[in-house]
Parts: C-alpha cells; structure tokens; sequence
C-alpha cells in the first residue's frame, strides 16, 4: 500500500515539477485566465446594461467565441505565442469572459428599479451605486457564472498537454503512457477533479459570506436566472 | 507565415480532399462520434430533466452531479478510460456523454421551472393528465430553453471529440494530433478550422431548429 502511495505521488523527472508543484501550476494556468475574465467582463457587461442595444450582438458574438474549440484555438495562438503557458490561457480567458458577460448582465438587470431609485433618492451617485448596490445584489449570479468558468477552466488545461507539454497535470496522462504507468493517468484524473471541486465549494462560501442577507434555503431558487444561462 | 496561408494551403492541397485520411472521411467520423454521444447525454438528460422540472424536485441533488459531472476532465477521463477499457468507441463514448449530460440535465430542468404557473393550473383544472400537461403544456413553453442546452452540449461534443483522435481514432482531431507530431503546422491549422466551422454549422442548425420547432407564441416573449 504504502509502494502505491510512493509510485501514486511520484513524478516523473522530466515534469520538472513536485504533485505540489504541479497542483500549483495548474491552478496557476487555471485561474489567472479567469480572473483576467472577470475584469474583462465586468466593465463589457455595464455598457451591456447602460445601452441595452449593445446586448444582442455582444451575446451574438459570445455564442460564436465559446463554440471555437479549446484545441483549434491553442494551435492557432501557437503561431504567435509559441507552445507556451499563455497559449493555454488566452482561450481559457476568452471562455470565461463568454460565460460571465451574461451572468453579469442578468444579475445586474435583476436589481429592481425601487431599490435603484431608493439608492438615487438617498444621494449614491451612478459609480457608488454601482458599486454598493447593484454589484453586491448581483453576486450570487456573478458566483454562479464564476463557478462554472472556474470549474470547465480547471479541466481544460489539460488539453494543453497535447500543444507541448503544457497541461500541468494533463501531462501526468501522457507519462502514464510512455513510462507505462497507468496510476499516474489515476493521479491527473482524480486530483484535477478534486480541484474543481474545492475550487467550487470555496467560491459556494464566497457567495454566503458576501451576501449574509440571502436565507441560505433559497439560495439556490434566487441564482435560477444565472443558471441557466451558465449552464453551458 | 500567416495562420490564414495555411488554412488556404491546406485546402487547396487535393490529396487532403481523398482517401481513408481524406476530409469527407474524417468529417463523417466526426459528425457521427457527435451525433451518437448527443443522442445517449440526451436520452439520459432529457427525461430526467423534465421530469424533476415538472414535480420541481430535487433540484439539489441535479446541480450536484452537474457538477460533478463538469469536474471531471474530459480529457483525462478519456486517456483513464482507454486505460480501464482498452482502445474502442466506448472509452470516447465515456468522456463525452459526462461532458454533455450536465448542461442539458440543469438547462431542462431549469426551463421547466421557469414556465409560468397559471396555464400549467389551468390546464390542470381543464382536467389535464400529468404526462398530458408535461407535454402538451409545459414543454413547448420550454422548448427555446432546452434547445439551447442541447446546443451547448453538441458544440462541446464537436469541440471535444478532437481529443479522440489522442487515443487512435479518427474524426477531425486526426488532423491535429497527427499535425503536431509531424510539426506539420498546415496540418493542424486546417484541422482547427474544420473543428470551428462544423462547431460553427451545429450552432446554426439549432438556430434553424429552434425557428422551426418553437411556436411563434412562445418565441414572441
């Protein structure tokens, strides 16, 4: 048992990296291009909600960006970013920004216009009431949308494995093979997904912890909207 | 070089036009691994969507294994599978249907929620049977929103079964995997485009088929 162990968390030397090592890289990989999407999405998503014309094309042109496969768009930036770690995360900051731009929107549209008149009447000015009221109110939408960017972003990465060994630790599938050590493809599986889920379970915390007024039975009904929209 | 100066190279090339490596051949395959792995996410995630959305139970336990579902890596799934299972449809099967079964199941039970109550109340006060209202009341009101879950799992169907072609299959992915061993870059590019154009065609047929399966009354809202 404690042989398996050993083997299980054993990387081979030309990873370069610890199972540590690797975690972190992949969470690295994962996670910057969502952050990246977030700030992108939050500034388009206000101009989507201030001129309401701006929101069918921008969907429009969202729905296209998400259905460019994660591999053809990696083979393509390789010509102009080599096989390098930012050739994984471009694609992933674009799927992300295309999964939170309408999550934002309908949680910031969701705000109902009492509670902005109310916010008006009581002197926050438009950037104030951005960001105290409507953002706040938004939250558990903009979470839901986080959740699922986040969570696909995590298993994407491994793709990049096949563009040069850039998949953190998608490249355990492709050792497991030549070194013909099956335990490691285990590995990669189990501990990406492990991931995703913590991942997930700590942004489900964020959520509660930033929004103590929501009854946490009915937390899931009141991000339905989100949802669905995030459901991709 | 420019990436649009191979994707032209690559087509203009008539020896990628035939044969068992032609792009008919690889298309075809392509098509087909995406059409089987729809309809089984589909058989799975359909019924049980409607049916939790119509009693509105269990709405928990369905985001649960959406979840879970979306966490586990496709790609790392599909290289444990052919480990498991050996080299065949079955381990890309797998990856696959896991990858397509959670936006469906959350996006249909989602739409049934979302149907207004009172021509459901209505309908069942005219006396309606339950399998009756499902069908004939609450899924057409539905319907734009579970299309548009089936269209987002077949574009990540299309898009992921690329990486079947890592496990000696073919489909479009041949074209990439191969490209990339053979530092054949016209090769990958033109593989990536026909990957993003077919993702692309899949979104307009929903588009079509939602023009035409939708009820006018309906898509007015």
């Amino acid at each position: 048992m404690s042989d398996y162990l050993h083997d299980f968390f054993d990387m081979p030397s030309d990873l370069q990296h610890s199972w540590i090592g690797l975690v972190g890289l992949h969470l690295r990989e994962a996670l910057l291009p969502v952050v990246a999407g977030l700030l992108l999405a939050l500034p388009i998503a206000q101009l989507c909600v201030r001129f309401r014309w701006l929101y069918p094309p921008v969907l429009g042109i969202t729905t296209v960006l998400y259905a460019v496969p994660s591999l053809a768009f990696f083979v393509v930036l390789i010509n102009y970013t080599g096989q390098t770690e930012l050739t994984v995360m471009i694609p992933l900051a674009v799927y992300s920004l295309v999964v939170l731009v309408p999550a934002i929107v309908d949680g910031v549209r969701s705000v109902p216009p009492e509670t902005l008149s109310a916010a008006t009447a009581m002197g926050f000015g438009p950037v104030r009431r951005y960001f105290q009221v409507q953002l706040p109110i938004a939250v558990p939408a903009i979470i839901a949308g986080l959740r699922v960017a986040t969570v696909s972003s995590i298993s994407l990465v491994s793709v990049g494995m096949l563009i040069g060994n850039q998949g953190a630790l998608g490249n355990l599938l492709h050792d497991a093979q030549i070194y013909n050590r099956p335990e490691l493809t285990w590995n990669s599986v189990i501990t990406t997904a492990l991931l995703a889920i913590l991942v997930d379970a700590l942004l489900v915390l964020v959520r509660v912890l930033l929004t103590p007024w929501m009854p946490s039975g009915t937390a899931g009904r009141k991000q339905a909207p989100a949802l669905k929209d995030a459901a991709r | 070089m420019n990436v649009l100066n191979f994707v032209n190279a690559f087509f203009s090339d008539s020896a990628h036009w035939h044969g068992y490596d032609g792009i008919p051949t690889r298309l075809g395959e392509h098509v087909r691994y995406t059409l089987e792995a729809l309809a089984l996410a589909a058989a799975i995630g359909l019924p049980v969507g409607l049916v939790t959305g119509h009693y509105g139970r269990g709405g928990n336990a369905l985001s649960l294994v959406a979840t879970a579902g979306r966490a586990l890596p496709s790609f790392g799934l599909l290289v444990l599978m052919t480990t498991l299972l050996g080299f065949g449809m079955l381990p890309v099967m797998i990856p696959l249907v896991v990858l397509a079964v959670p936006p469906i199941l959350v996006t249909t039970y989602e739409a049934m929620r979302s149907v207004d109550p009172s021509p459901v109340d209505a309908a069942r006060g005219m006396g309606m049977q339950e399998s009756r209202i499902l069908l004939q009341v609450e899924l057409p009101v539905a319907l734009p929103l579970i299309l548009s879950g089936l269209r987002s799992a077949a574009i990540q169907i299309v898009s992921t079964a690329t990486i079947a072609a890592y496990v000696s299959l073919g489909g479009l992915g041949r074209y990439i995997v191969d490209g990339l061993y053979q530092r054949n870059y016209e090769k990958v590019v033109g593989g990536a485009t026909l990957v993003a154009v077919l993702a692309l065609v899949t979104l307009a047929l929903f588009w079509a088929v939602a023009r035409v399966a939708v009820s006018p009354g309906v898509r007015r809202r």
